[in-house]
């Protein structure tokens, strides 16, 4: 468990490499659910990468093509496009631990 | 359909039906799958289920027009694609021409972090948008549990199903969707509880170390279907299910005849030989000379032009030809006319239903007026009585329907060999010829029988078979007070009658000479008889003229002495007169 910490730290700033987080929340249409996904992903990169991420939403709705691309199976769906590799969240992110570790953050928590 | 329509009462509107265009499943269910609603195909591992479901896609865009998708959970689009190129179908192409959509579903187990709530809404806007870009009318899912190990809450994930079956339905599209057998019920994840229109199984099965694929409808809503299982195979042009029952008793006739190339086994067979698409069983034991009398069948047919196909499970085609060329048949000339075509296998390099699919494809392909089979038995190695048989029926029928004569020769037992082949064939066939070896006189002989032929007036006799290095040739047996003679014992036995008709001519001829000497002598003694009796004729007479001659001599001689003596001649001569004059004297005094 002592080493635990240290393993975090090397991860974590291995991902932070890159300046810019690339995040794709896909949606269907304005659902609960979509609403609800949208604004904890938004809190979570506030806390966790402030001024450096980018959240685009895609909605499947409207742009049904756009599902293949990212093997898009559930919605809403959060796609780490940027770091690599690409990491998939998929629900509507209420379980903010779980948001954590899918997009590797949980070092700078 | 018209399947359909043949059972159900006319005022009844048959359900819908999408045709699969595979080989006999549209038979067994009657056209086809439910148009409109989803089907379950589940069974092991490598039964075929992909394959299924990809021809039932590949059909409908090429056969009926039908544009599908093919949603894919376990194979990429170009591993899909590389499998079904194994069986001949073009999807590349069909993808290329907006007839098909292959969508494939990465989902790795564990790969998601899941977070809260969820619907599956991103599989049914990639499905709409696949399924609407072409119009599709089919659609696959291949393999859909692969859900139920990517994503760990298993309520949304069949809460979603249900609501996916009930969208598939609204959508107008025939589904297909495979599932693994599970231990205790149809699926592993009893996927059957929201498919309930038709549920097909499929099965791979290994009986003596050869394995067979079957398939069963162990449901299907709203229709009458075929309920056996079925042996179906995967062959390199799709699949085929083999049903039995589809094929009903009603091929046409002909009154045309064969003849068999032995000119007295077609006189025997009411002078014109064997009828055109009847099935000819050959049966002897080993030796007896079948596949001789196949060869000549063959050969007869090909030289009339007839294309031949010589389906042979023990001899390789060269050696035939070897062998059939020292009894003077030369058959390879008409191989290279491709008026013969030989096809050999080991009857245990795959199972009974990939023979029968092979013979099939080898049939439809070389459309033959003449099939072989030589010998039927080896296939039955390869499968149980019942199979063998139902693959035999199914053989027959499909050969009846296209009107070619099969001879199949079958290797018995000595023994039983009757009894054998009575239960497992011979009721099937038209006409059925018995090769025997007769032992005897240390020596064996053929003899040859027509047991059955349905249909002409057939010899009873039974006929000795000669093979030389000029052909083969029936003979009549010599039946005697002994028994049946063959071989030497007829060559004897024919000599021994020579003999004796030659003593009999010789005996007659002597005879004849006897009579002839005999004759001869009796007229040699009625010329003596004669000779003498002309003799004392002349004698007789030489003596009367003699006699005659002294009386008259003598009458002179007197006179002369009565004149010498001058006494009462007068007196003599008056009394004389007197005499002679009384008569009248007394009458007239």
């Amino acid at each position: 468990m002592k080493n635990a910490p240290v393993k975090r730290k090397t991860l974590a700033s291995r991902a932070r490499i890159p300046k810019l987080w690339q995040l794709r929340l896909y949606v269907m249409d304005s659902t609960p659910n979509s609403v609800l996904a949208f604004s904890n992903l938004k809190s979570v990169c506030e806390t966790h990468l402030k001024g450096s991420y980018r959240i685009t939403v895609v909605d499947l709705l409207k742009h049904p093509k756009l599902a293949k691309g990212d093997q898009i199976l559930a919605t809403p769906t959060v796609v780490r496009r940027l770091p690599n590799p690409v990491r998939t969240i998929i629900g509507n992110l209420s379980n903010i631990e779980h948001v954590l570790v899918g997009l590797d953050l949980r070092a700078s928590s | 359909m018209k399947y359909k329509g043949k059972i159900s009462p006319p005022k009844v509107t048959p359900l819908p039906k999408s045709p699969t265009g595979i080989r006999g499943l549209d038979e067994i269910t009657g056209g086809g799958l439910p148009r409109g609603r989803p089907t379950l195909v589940c069974g092991g591992a490598g039964c075929g289920k992909t394959l299924l479901a990809a021809e039932f896609l590949v059909r409908g865009a090429t056969l009926f027009d039908e544009p599908g998708v093919l949603m894919a959970f376990e194979e990429t689009e170009a591993e899909l694609e590389a499998n079904v190129a194994s069986l001949g179908f073009d999807l590349t192409g069909l993808v290329r021409r907006k007839k098909i959509v292959v969508d494939y579903v990465h989902i790795e187990p564990g790969e998601f972090q899941e977070s809260g709530d969820y619907d599956l809404e991103g599989l049914f806007v990639r499905l709409n948008y696949a399924i609407d870009s072409i119009k599709a009318k089919r659609v696959v899912l291949d393999t859909l549990e692969a859900l139920f190990a990517g994503l760990r809450n298993e309520a949304v994930v069949r809460a979603e199903l249900r609501r996916l079956f009930r969208w598939l339905k609204d959508k107008g599209v025939t589904a297909v969707i495979t599932a693994e057998r599970g231990r205790e019920q149809l699926t592993r994840h009893g996927l059957e509880e929201y498919v309930s229109d038709c549920v097909i199984l499929l099965d791979h099965r290994v009986n003596d170390q050869i394995a067979t694929r079957h398939l069963r409808v162990v449901k299907y809503r709203g229709a009458l279907h075929g309920t056996n299982e079925f042996p179906f195979l995967i062959g390199d042009d799709g699949l085929s299910v083999l049903p039995i029952t589809s094929l009903a008793l009603n091929h046409k006739v002909s009154t045309n005849r064969i003849a068999t190339g032995i000119a007295r086994l077609d006189a025997m067979l009411g002078g014109r030989g064997f009828f055109r698409g009847s099935s000819i069983l050959l049966t002897g034991t080993s030796g007896t000379g079948k596949t001789i009398i196949a060869s000549n069948f063959a050969q007869a047919a090909a030289k009339r032009g007839e294309r031949v196909l010589f389906f042979s499970f023990e001899e390789s085609p060269n050696q035939i030809i070897r062998n059939m060329h020292s009894i003077g048949l030369r058959l390879e000339p008409l191989v290279k006319r491709d008026l013969l075509r030989f096809h050999a296998t080991r009857p245990s390099l795959y199972g009974l239903e990939m023979h029968l699919a092979t013979m099939f494809k080898e049939i439809a392909n070389f459309q033959p007026h003449v099939v072989i089979i030589d010998p039927v038995t080896s296939l039955m190695d390869a499968g149980t009585e019942s199979e063998c048989r139902g693959m035999i029926t199914r053989l027959i029928d499909y050969l009846k329907a296209a009107e070619v004569t099969t001879l199949f020769t079958s290797l018995t037992q000595g023994g039983h060999a009757l009894a054998q082949s009575e239960s497992s064939m011979s009721s099937l066939m038209d006409a059925w010829i018995l090769l025997q070896d007769f032992e005897g006189n240390g020596e064996r002989n053929r003899v040859l029988y027509v047991l059955k032929a349905r249909g002409m007036a057939h010899s009873n006799q039974i006929r000795e078979f000669l093979i030389s290095d000029r052909g083969v040739d029936v003979v009549d047996a010599y039946i005697g007070p002994s028994g049946v003679l063959t071989g030497s014992a007829r060559a004897a036995q024919s000599s021994l009658e020579k003999a004796a008709l030659l003593a009999s001519q010789q005996e007659a001829a002597q005879l004849k000479r006897e009579v002839e000497r005999k004759r001869k002598a009796l007229d040699r003694q009625i010329g003596d008889l004669r000779s003498d009796y002309e003799g004392e004729a002349l004698e007789l007479r030489r003596i009367a003229e003699q006699v005659g001659t002294r009386t008259f001599v003598l009458g002179t001689e007197r006179a002369a002495s009565g004149l010498l003596r001058q006494a009462d001649t007068k007196v003599v001569a008056q009394t004389r007169v007197r005499a002679r004059h009384g008569n009248n004297g007394n009458g007239t005094p």
